[in-house]
């Protein structure tokens, strides 16, 4: 699955680091998704979403 | 509004500030309950013969307590698992299914080994438990060089 993590993370000023502080889990992880090498679960999907204040679907696209 | 969004920004911090904490709190309790739980088992392996000259009660004792340390990092383990996030969970569980089929499939081949006398010597579960700690091992660097 594609995302646009970086790109709204890059637009909000925020490191990984900083990142994944807000959504409570590992660097690792976030830099996992972010390379789409990870699929977040749904309750995840939603941080993302409010954090970034995009719908779900405007963060991750799926590929075909 | 903006005492609602300083309320909200606390209340975030400190679940960041939680998890953080938690995940070094439960390493830490885990490696203790670890450390615990092989000086024991040190202890009342080699004791009976160094220390207390094969006194039944003591190593009763011993045991015991090795089999209540071992309890206690059971537990320790599961609440660290609790704390991990989701990509540390399926490291872990993929780590652990590998080695959960290599100790079965391996261990059943090795004990068929040692029942027709194909090998010379007796078949010794720490044998089993070093290949189960090495697959473990494995699976965890592989499953972090996968996600990095």
């Amino acid at each position: 699955m594609k995302n646009r993590i970086k790109v709204l993370r890059a637009e909000k000023d925020l490191t990984q680091a900083e990142l994944a502080k807000q959504l409570s889990v590992s660097r690792q992880t976030v830099n996992a998704i972010e390379k789409g090498k990870f699929d977040p679960s749904l309750p995840l999907a939603f941080k993302l979403s409010s954090l970034f204040g995009k719908s779900i679907e405007e963060i991750f696209q799926n590929e075909e | 509004m903006s005492s609602n969004l300083y309320i909200y920004l606390s209340i975030m911090k400190k679940i960041e500030e939680n998890w953080e904490c938690n995940s070094r709190k439960s390493n830490l309790n885990l490696a203790l309950w670890t450390g615990a739980w092989v000086i024991s088992m040190a202890i009342a392996s080699f004791g009976p013969k160094f220390i207390w000259n094969e006194n039944e009660s003591i190593s009763i004792i011993a045991i015991l307590i090795n089999l209540g340390f071992g309890i206690a990092l059971i537990l320790a383990n599961r609440k660290h698992l609790n704390g991990l996030d989701e990509l540390q969970r399926k490291i872990q569980l993929e780590a652990m299914g590998i080695s959960l089929g290599v100790a079965v499939i391996f261990g059943l081949s090795y004990s068929m080994l040692d029942t027709t006398n194909l090998i010379s010597y007796d078949a010794e579960i720490s044998h089993l438990v070093i290949l189960i700690s090495l697959t473990y091992l494995g699976g965890i660097i592989i499953g972090n060089l996968r996600y990095r």
